[in-house]
């Protein structure tokens, strides 16, 4: 039993009319990070704001934040990516359904809507936790000085619980990248898809699996020493420093 | 819109959607659970091992897996388990392998990954005095582990190992990509025959989300119970 590696596929001409096999998986690596960048810029928006919704007084709006939270935890992303991309646009007005499933690069854009809210509900659990980890005290003391409530969350809560969520909110990056491969369900010919179709068309299965994984490993590796970078410029001085807290569940 | 969505597909194939696919779904579920943290457990105890060769092998395992997409891993292994299956039995050509089970070897694989590292903290959260009393009464490297540290490792950490099944129950959603016919892909297969996707992927995402619901509020009901008060 014997597999012909090949390690000189990655120079040969793909079928795909873009060049080397090599150049598709530098095109699927481009639609990783525009989907996952795009999805982590809305999930890092999305996620502060219902994250802080999520420790104010107001009951309604707490509420909201946690069905957020559950909706988009408790359904596997692979489904909420079928149901944005197959179920919504037929329950728009049909003008508008019709619009979107014609939009070119439609999948990207579902791709990116449904990344992006699915890590919001993560991003806003990391952010919850980081407000209600401070001792109440700083809130009450925000209020005492007559700060209004806008105010205590702008200058007292938010600039200390951010800084203790980085290192989470790492792996919710990391997170977005990995996940961005669902999308090839849907069609986006990302880094695991190109991979794939690597494979279909040269039949070299294992190089190209192979660079893939080197390659999500690279991203990987990039993105914590960014934000190990980032962590040390926002450390908190005095604080003993964040370090691996509680293990949660999760990918 | 609503006016048109039609009931009664879901009601016609809710027996096929339960008794192929749902029972697809939890048995993978389950076995790969409990694989992937006898797998997991033992990873955790090579990471923790004072052999360099063992952390450091156990080590880059983990970080390969936990730095690749599930979607990758699922091909990964849809390809490999044949050659694997071949070296391991000497055949002269990668064996044939079950959709079922090339699956649950990934999922088994992939989750160790992940199980590794709650079980880890877990151990890790253990007193060293416990291993020392334990060698000190004579018990060798397994039976303190197996008798003293991981019983109390493993209560500590129920409620997360849980949770992690909780995502591994969504995560099998993705065989969809080997076209395996597990919730999901049953769904998919009925709403494609019968253009019904809105109702199918509508009815798939309630299920899913009852079913997640109502095992996360179960375990946080764990929690409540296992937390030590005042710690």
């Amino acid at each position: 039993m014997k597999y012909n590696w090949n390690w000189g596929i990655f120079w040969q001409l793909s079928p795909d009319g873009r060049g080397t096999y090599l150049d598709t998986l530098v095109a699927g690596l481009g639609w990783t990070l525009a989907t996952a960048m795009a999805a982590w810029v809305i999930a890092l928006a999305l996620g502060m704001i219902v994250g802080v919704v999520r420790t104010t007084p107001t009951r309604w709006l707490r509420r909201l934040g946690d069905a957020w939270v559950e909706v988009f935890r408790n359904v596997p992303l692979l489904v909420q990516m079928f149901l944005w991309f197959f179920v919504v646009p037929e329950l728009l007005p049909a003008s508008v359904g019709t619009w979107l499933k014609q939009l070119p690069r439609s999948a990207f854009y579902t791709a990116v809507v449904c990344l992006g809210l699915y890590t919001s509900a993560r991003v806003a659990e990391q952010v919850r936790a980081g407000i209600q980890s401070l001792a109440s005290g700083q809130r009450m003391a925000g209020i005492a000085l007559g700060l209004t409530l806008p105010q205590t969350y702008r200058f007292i809560l938010l600039p200390m619980a951010i800084r203790i969520v980085m290192p989470p909110l790492t792996s919710e990056f990391l997170n977005v990248i990995k996940n961005s491969a669902v999308a090839l369900t849907i069609g986006l010919v990302e880094l695991t898809a190109s991979a794939r179709s690597l494979q279909e068309f040269s039949f070299q299965v294992f190089e190209a699996f192979t660079a893939a994984t080197l390659i999500y490993m690279a991203l990987n590796l990039i993105v914590v020493i960014g934000m190990r970078w980032l962590e040390r410029r926002l450390a908190v001085p005095g604080l003993i420093g964040s370090g691996q807290a509680m293990p949660l569940a999760g990918h | 819109m609503l006016t048109a969505f039609d009931w009664d597909v879901i009601r016609r194939t809710a027996p096929f959607l339960f008794r192929e696919g749902m029972t697809f779904t939890l048995t993978l579920t389950a076995l790969a659970m409990t694989g992937g943290i006898v797998f997991g457990t033992l990873l955790a105890m090579m990471r923790l091992a004072s052999y360099r060769t063992l952390s450091t092998a156990a080590s880059a395992y983990v970080n390969v897996m936990r730095s690749t997409p599930l979607v990758l891993v699922i091909f990964w292994f849809y390809f490999l388990v044949p050659w694997m299956g071949g070296w391991l039995l000497g055949a002269t050509r990668p064996i044939q392998v079950g959709a079922f089970l090339s699956s649950l070897v990934t999922f088994m694989m992939f989750e160790a990954a992940y199980y590794c590292e709650i079980m880890r903290a877990g151990i890790q959260s253990i007193p060293r005095g416990q291993m020392w009393a334990g060698y000190a009464l004579g018990l060798s490297y397994w039976q303190t582990m197996g008798q003293i540290v991981l019983p109390q490792a493993f209560r500590n950490m129920l409620p997360v190992l849980l949770t992690q099944t909780i995502i591994l129950f969504q995560d099998t959603s993705l065989v969809y990509v080997l076209s395996i016919t597990d919730f999901l892909g049953a769904a998919s297969k009925v709403a494609q025959r019968d253009g019904r996707l809105v109702e199918m992927y509508l009815f798939v995402a309630v299920v899913y989300f009852a079913i997640s619901f109502g095992l996360s509020s179960l375990v946080k009901r764990l929690q409540a119970r296992l937390t030590v008060p005042g710690r």
